[in-house]
């Protein structure tokens, strides 16, 4: 029996407005609000609303023997409580089917992984928060920002508590060893981790309508039949896709819906595949191994690691500029600001900064709204510019000067000590000397 | 083969892109096998590089005095003869010697009643039309006295030679357009120059176009069929490393530059605008405008009208070893060109370690990727795209050190190859 784990991603940036230097300090709105207000209606309407229908009819026919995982940024159900709200409702819809399982993620989908435990804690409370208010779930999976994940990443997460994983079978990590089985982590083995099967999944996500693909075309049959013909001990299969795929990616025309509706079917008639969640898997199956991630990888790209957003010096320098804040943002109370923190930490900034893709710039121009990294940069900074001189309204400019004002006012505190005693020293006695230059010492 | 190449200009004596460009491009050509140069410019001063091609001089060539005829519209009708004693030069101070006392002897003939002076200026004074067409008989002359495989004609100054040359000869015909009339005057065409580029466009059996913008002008303006032109970039020479490291800056603020003919073509007028907008925010930066041109004296009025003239400096025509130093205290340059039908001195900017803003309405900018590209007229992306550079170095410095690597790559031997190719093919045909 073969297991398959079908897992979608969603997410939404909100996207910056061309934000110019001469705005900084004068105009705290940093949003387009009509692009993300009409890439979302566009979306919504070609991709998220059509394939839910899918799902839900697909969860109500096959009587509980459907199940799909999804994790939703927090900046995406943002939008689609602006913008979509009817998406809210017909992911409630699905949920209550029981087919459902929310995974947990970062609210901004953001990269705080990368740097900062707390940031990163922070932002996996509140995305956690947010599914429950939404949906009623309390996930128990984790599934990283693109899915970034090392080694470290999974030992913290699992220290916050979750069972489970979600990364790229990358072939450069698993070399001869096959993905569809279940590992777990290699600092703390209570953490499984399941393995993206990449071939399978970008079949379906980039290949399906693609007509000089040697496969093509990719009929639900066909697919079925691929899984059944993996080697027979091998357990699950995991299908990790982004949402956009149905409907955005691969268009309705290419009949990317009725393939999806009767591969489902096929799954679920044959006796040798079913389908479950990730918390289904990893309570049913025995991890076969340890998986070692000393440095991070992620899903993006041939090469699987982080360059696309942490490939180039401005890309770098941005992201150190922003966490950079993270300590005086953890005294922040200001609701504006803490809102404009989590959208700042959004990945997709810093992926519109690539510069690995001049010549094939394909995946990286989806929705990008700049037309150069360095446009996308300049952007980013003003905006950053403007954030910080706000942020030093609330809270002091720096540590430093934190530091330095409270030493201003030990500093004060014993000149006056000092000069209290060395009154007393003159009132009572002359040999006063010695101790007059400790304290100079001290004062220096 | 060997190729007979007019231009107008040849370093050093150059005014302009046309003259570094065609330098770059026939040394490419040199460096190739199977292909010899010879460059004909209107006066040949003696002090050009004449390491890798031969260079005659029209006002070197020995021509024959009998009787031009010319109508009144001054196109010559018949030729009767040429003067047989061009002399067959063994080495080059033979040549020049020979070559300097029959010319003079018998150069007389331009002087007669027809109002020509065979004494080229080489440069764009008033008589410009007069020159191109006086440029034109010498060709002739030069085409008849040389063997060669196929004529070369750089820009418009030098198509009229072109097509003499190749009426004389019988040989292909190739047009190189380094720019047209609707880049220089903003689509005010002059009626003259515009009726020689189009007669030379036509008579061409090949045009080379400095990029596709340029191409596309010549589709559509000149009416030319586009199977007929074919785009070849331009390169620029490598930089051997001129530092100079005692080249210091007065003051402790950033430069940014703008260096070009102060013409309408190159668009200085967005540049000021640009400026008034980064100096309302940006206190410690200065802006230079280093060129000269007819819009100059308009440039400084409306500077000292924005009251920014204690930090807008004028610098005049700066001219080899002035533009590198202008370069090593630069820490943005901008090309805000209108219309730049390639556009060589960014990519000297950026050898020379300078992150550049260039306008989308260049042709450099189809190949150029580290570069923040603008529209010339929204001098608010412009003003930001150099708050940016001032401000964030990570920008910068990324961009001088990707721009530097990409501007290594684009080398004349490519282009030359490329035109090599078109040779080839034509005379094949």
């Amino acid at each position: 029996m073969k297991t398959i784990c079908l897992f979608f991603e969603v997410h939404q940036p909100f996207r910056h407005r061309k934000y110019r230097f001469f705005d900084i300090g004068n105009d705290h709105y940093y949003y387009d609000d009509y692009a993300n207000e009409t890439i979302m209606r566009k979306i919504a309407e070609k991709s998220y609303l059509p394939t839910n229908r899918v799902l839900l009819k697909l969860a109500k026919e096959l009587n509980g023997n459907f199940k799909v995982a999804f994790s939703l940024s927090g900046v995406a159900m943002e939008q689609f409580e602006l913008y979509a709200p009817e998406v809210i409702d017909s992911f409630k819809e699905l949920t209550r089917t029981g087919c459902v399982e929310f995974l947990s993620e970062t609210y901004s989908h953001s990269l705080a992984s990368l740097k900062d435990k707390t940031v990163f804690e922070e932002q996996v409370r509140l995305h956690d928060q947010k599914i429950f208010e939404l949906f009623g779930q309390k996930p128990k999976v984790f599934k990283n920002t693109e899915m970034i994940y090392s080694d470290d990443i999974g030992a913290q997460v699992c220290q916050m508590g979750y069972q489970g994983m979600l990364t790229e079978g990358a072939r450069h990590i698993l070399g001869w060893k096959s993905p569809n089985f279940l590992y777990v982590n290699a600092r703390n083995p209570r953490l499984k981790v399941l393995m993206r099967n990449f071939k399978l999944s970008d079949d379906i996500s980039f290949r399906f309508s693609n007509n000089n693909w040697s496969e093509y075309p990719l009929t639900a049959e066909k697919f079925t039949g691929w899984l059944k013909k993996l080697d027979s001990n091998e357990e699950v299969v995991n299908l990790f896709l982004s949402y956009e795929s149905f409907g955005e990616r691969q268009p309705k025309e290419s009949g990317i819906f009725e393939f999806l509706e009767r591969w489902a079917q096929l799954v679920a008639e044959d006796n040798s595949l079913k389908f479950a969640t990730p918390s289904q898997i990893i309570k049913e199956l025995q991890p076969v191994s340890v998986v070692s991630v000393p440095n991070p990888i992620s899903w993006a790209d041939e090469e699987r690691d982080l360059t696309a957003w942490l490939g180039n010096e401005m890309q770098k320098e941005a992201f150190e500029n922003l966490y950079e804040l993270r300590r005086r943002m953890a005294s922040c109370t200001d609701p504006k600001l803490i809102r404009d923190w989590n959208y700042l930490q959004i990945s997709d900034h810093f992926y519109y900064m690539s510069t690995k893709f001049f010549s094939s710039g394909e995946a990286h121009s989806y929705y990008n709204p700049f037309e150069s990294p360095y446009e996308a940069f300049i952007n980013y900074m003003n905006v950053l510019s403007d954030f910080k001189i706000r942020l030093n309204a609330v809270t002091p400019e720096n540590e430093k000067e934190q530091e330095v004002a409270a030493l201003h006012k030990l500093l004060a505190s014993k000149e006056q000590k000092i000069k209290k005693m060395e009154a007393e020293l003159q009132r009572l006695q002359k040999p006063k000397t010695r101790q007059k230059k400790t304290t100079k010492k001290r004062k220096a | 083969m060997k190729v007979l190449m007019f231009g107008w200009e040849f370093p050093p004596h150059i005014s302009g892109g046309l003259g570094t460009a065609c330098y770059g491009l026939t040394k490419g050509l040199a460096s190739l096998k199977n292909t010899e140069v010879l460059f004909v410019v209107p006066k040949a001063f003696g002090d050009e590089d004449q390491s890798l091609i031969q260079l005659i001089g029209a006002n070197k060539t020995a021509i024959a005095q009998k009787e031009f005829l010319f109508n009144e519209t001054g196109t010559k009708i018949d030729y009767l003869e040429v003067n047989s004693e061009v002399i067959p030069y063994v080495t080059e101070e033979e040549f020049w010697t020979l070559k300097n006392q029959t010319t003079y002897k018998k150069a007389r003939f331009i002087k007669t009643d027809e109002g020509f002076n065979v004494d080229f200026s080489g440069g764009y004074g008033p008589n410009l039309i007069g020159e191109i067409k006086n440029y034109a008989v010498v060709a002739d002359i030069i085409a008849r006295e040389n063997d060669f495989d196929i004529i070369h004609a750089h820009d418009w100054l030098a198509y009229p030679a072109g097509i003499a040359a190749k009426r004389a000869s019988g040989k292909p015909l190739v047009i190189h357009v380094h720019a047209t009339d609707f880049d220089r005057s903003g689509g005010n065409v002059n009626p003259t120059v515009y009726a020689i580029e189009r007669e030379g466009m036509e008579i061409a059996d090949k045009i080379i176009a400095v990029s596709n913008f340029t191409r596309q002008t010549i589709i559509e303006k000149y009416n030319i069929p586009p199977e007929k032109i074919v785009t070849v970039y331009n390169a620029v020479e490598p930089q051997t490393n001129k530092h100079n490291l005692n080249i210091k800056k007065g003051v402790n603020e950033k430069l940014v530059t703008f260096l070009g003919r102060i013409t309408m073509q190159k668009g200085p007028e967005y540049f000021i605008e640009a400026a008034h907008l980064v100096l309302k925010k940006k206190d410690n930066v200065r802006f230079v405008m280093a060129g000269s041109g007819d819009k100059m004296a308009e440039m400084v009025e409306r500077v000292a009208h924005l009251g920014m003239a204690d930090k807008f400096h004028f610098t005049g025509f700066l001219e080899g070893e002035d533009v590198n130093q202008m370069f090593q205290m630069t820490d943005v340059f901008v090309m805000p060109s209108v219309s730049e039908p390639f556009g060589i001195v960014p990519l000297e900017a950026m050898q020379a370690d300078v992150p550049v803003i260039i306008s989308n309405q260049s042709g450099v900018s189809e190949i150029l990727k580290h570069a923040i590209k603008i529209d010339f007229w929204d001098t608010y992306a412009m003003a930001d795209a150099i708050y940016g550079l001032l401000t964030y170095p990570a920008l910068s410095g990324f961009l001088k050190k990707s721009g530097k690597k990409e501007v290594g790559g684009l080398k004349w031997h490519h282009s030359a190859k490329r035109v090599q190719e078109i040779y080839e093919n034509l005379l094949n045909v």
